[in-house]
């Protein structure tokens, strides 16, 4: 899954002949393996162009109430008098598309589009990021501790993803937030949902981080320096968290980049589906929701929250397939 | 090799029981962390302002006053041998397998679901086959034909395929092509014994879509599978030993990089099998999945037991198909 994104060709092979020709005239510095990744994803001009656009997406979910703000946007005004009163649909070509909407407005109420793509932007990315880290949380420390004590540790812990990952999880994940709805944990309404919906499809999707986190451990722990680190009289936590965790920063770094957009889908899916975040709090998947009924009438709705929804997916799979070339020297 | 299939079967049958007891506990505690007594479960399912003594015989008939464990016993053992249920002077036998009656409608919950899963087999069954000869031939092609034209535009369309949401596609594929350009109009479910031609009509729209999901998917993962086993050492001795390039792609560079595939596809298809819930949906096929949205927002427990453990059983079938099969096909893999 690496092409074509990953660099080929002479770039990417090491040339020692260059590098002994530099010796005479500069002193080496060694580059850490930080630095090396960071020199080869500048090369790769479409993971940047995806990364660009996921700094700027960052940036407007975390600044989404003050743009609103700024610029006057409000999610949920009504705008009943740029709606055709027969057809339901906007005035005028494209979904009502205006220097005031310039996105347009929504069939039936007349909200304005881009004013709720802006507020769904930071829903939907406060659930995948915090689904995505309590899913790498759960699968990196089981996956770890799998891998690394082995024995009945390891056959409990394998045990148990098997399980979740026979869970028919899509069914689980729409039953739990549809009866956790009502109010639960002494929380309601917004931050309820968002509660619900990070902890429902965070604690589906550890099982694939933690299989992966566990192959890694396996590998690793067979490594002279975890060998040499025994015998120097290293115990488990110092090996477990100077030796083998390093080691492992660059696979969750990836695989968190590549489990976002999983999670964004998974999350757009449930609110599509009813059960994720409940009007009237705009949210892409509910966008989509209304738009099954309305499609006929303003065929405009339904594309602009799908564009959001695909350009933020896409801009975190650039992202992550980038950095997977960038870190795992395999990769070339 | 029969020892190990029937240690597959039996772990098999063991993870499907773990399932249903999970699931039972989840549906039967959440409610409750939720804040709601047995009575108050019993009360959704009887008329407005009930009176305590129908009430009472709900939360009887229902089972909600016994223990976990006895509901979840009498659900298993509905499902393996059948149950019979007492509405006061009435009984009713429900034969095997069992899952009940609704709580809402009170109809058998099992020819209900059996009623949709040919919906939910047609669907998935033909995107499946448009999906593996698609993915695994544009994923061979790029992987042979790397860094051309066709393997950066190909790679390109299966990215933005696997960044589409399918609800998105879904109704963008009915705007365009079944109202706008009415090539597909009227889109609705017709038996296949029925009328074969229209069956397949109107399946093509959610075939194509899904499909297109599964194609990048598989797209991806094929090539890179493919490109990894052409750079092993013994591709070379193929080549070396002078075997048409054909013979080299095929038997020995396909053969293998397959094998991951196949599993992945087992996977896939069991999931699918169990309710394609978000295309069903988009494209209201009164399928399982469908169903299994139903029966959620109704809050209906059999019919969510039901569509659960069937949807859990098709997953854990496919497991074990696909690790005997892997075993037949893969030398390489020796079973313990």
């Amino acid at each position: 899954m690496t092409s074509p994104l990953d660099v080929t060709g002479s770039a990417a092979e090491a040339q020692p002949e260059s590098v002994l020709a530099g010796v005479g005239e500069k002193t080496i510095e060694g580059r850490s393996l930080g630095q090396i990744a960071w020199m080869r994803f500048k090369r790769d001009r479409v993971a940047m162009a995806g990364g660009v656009v996921v700094v700027g997406l960052v940036l407007l979910a975390v600044l989404a109430k003050p743009v609103e703000a700024v610029f006057g946007l409000d999610p949920n005004a009504f705008h009943q008098e740029l709606i055709d009163p027969v057809l339901l649909k906007p005035k005028g070509s494209f979904g009502g598309v205006s220097w005031a909407h310039p996105l347009g407005v929504e069939p039936q109420y007349g909200r304005d589009l881009l004013a709720r793509i802006i507020e769904g932007s930071w829903v939907s990315l406060a659930v995948a990021f915090g689904a995505t880290l309590l899913a790498v949380t759960i699968g990196t420390v089981l996956g770890v501790m799998a891998g690394y004590y082995g024995g009945w540790v390891d056959t409990v812990i394998s045990r148990l993803m098997d399980i979740f990952l026979a869970f028919p999880l899509l069914l689980f994940a729409i039953a739990l937030s549809a009866s956790l709805q009502g109010g639960a944990f002494g929380l309601h309404g917004l931050t309820l949902h968002i509660s619900v919906l990070i902890f429902v499809i965070g604690f589906f999707a550890w099982p694939y981080m933690g299989r992966i986190i566990r192959g890694q451990t396996l590998s690793l722990r067979e490594r002279e320096f975890v060998d040499a680190a025994r015998s120097m009289g290293a115990r488990g936590p110092y090996v477990l968290f100077k030796e083998l965790l390093p080691n492992l920063v660059a696979p969750i770094i990836v695989y968190s980049t590549l489990l976002i957009p999983t999670n964004i889908l998974f999350e757009a899916g449930l609110s599509f589906l009813g059960v994720g975040i409940q009007p009237p709090q705009a949210s892409w998947g509910g966008m989509l929701n209304q738009s099954i009924s309305l499609y006929q009438a303003d065929p405009w709705f339904m594309v602009v929250p799908g564009l959001a929804i695909f350009i933020t997916v896409l801009a975190f799979n650039l992202l992550g397939d980038g950095l997977r070339d960038a870190l795992d020297p395999r990769s070339n | 090799m029969t020892a190990y299939i029937v240690r597959r079967v039996i772990a098999a049958i063991i993870l499907l029981i773990v399932v249903t007891m999970i699931t039972f506990a989840i549906f039967f505690l959440v409610p409750r962390l939720a804040g709601e007594t047995s009575t108050q479960l019993a009360a959704q399912y009887v008329g407005r302002d009930p009176s305590p003594d129908a009430l009472a015989a709900v939360q009887k008939n229902l089972g909600f006053d016994q223990p976990l464990y006895q509901q979840w016993w009498e659900f298993a053992h509905g499902i393996v041998a059948g149950r019979t249920f007492r509405y006061g002077p009435d009984a009713s036998v429900c034969h095997v397998p069992c899952f009940g009656y609704s709580f809402k409608s009170h109809l058998p919950v099992w020819p209900e679901i059996t009623s949709r899963l040919p919906v939910t087999i047609s669907l998935a069954a033909g995107a499946a086959v448009i999906w593996v000869i698609t993915g695994v031939a544009i994923g061979v092609l790029s992987a042979l034909k790397r860094g051309s034209v066709f393997d950066r535009f190909s790679m390109g369309l299966a990215l933005a395929g696997v960044s589409l949401p399918i609800f998105f596609t879904a109704l963008l594929s009915l705007a365009l092509f079944s109202y706008k350009w009415p090539v597909f109009p009227n889109l609705q479910y017709v038996p296949i014994t029925q009328n074969p031609v229209l069956w397949a009509k109107n399946l093509v729209l959610p075939w194509i879509t899904l499909a297109f999901l599964y194609s990048a998917l598989y797209a991806r993962l094929t090539r890179a599978g493919m490109l990894e086993t052409m750079s092993e050492d013994y591709i070379r001795t193929a080549r070396a030993k002078g075997l048409p390039e054909r013979q080299v792609v095929i038997r020995h560079g396909l053969r293998s990089a397959l094998t991951p595939i196949i599993t992945i596809f087992g996977l896939d298809l069991g999931l699918l099998l169990g309710g394609a819930v978000l295309t069903e949906t988009a494209f209201s096929l009164p399928g399982v999945g469908q169903y299994a949205v139903e029966a959620i927002t109704d809050n209906d427990l059999p019919k969510i037991m039901a569509v659960t453990t069937l949807a859990a059983f098709f997953i854990v079938v496919a497991n074990l198909v696909v690790d005997v099969l892997y075993v037949a096909v893969d030398p390489r893999v020796r079973y313990r």
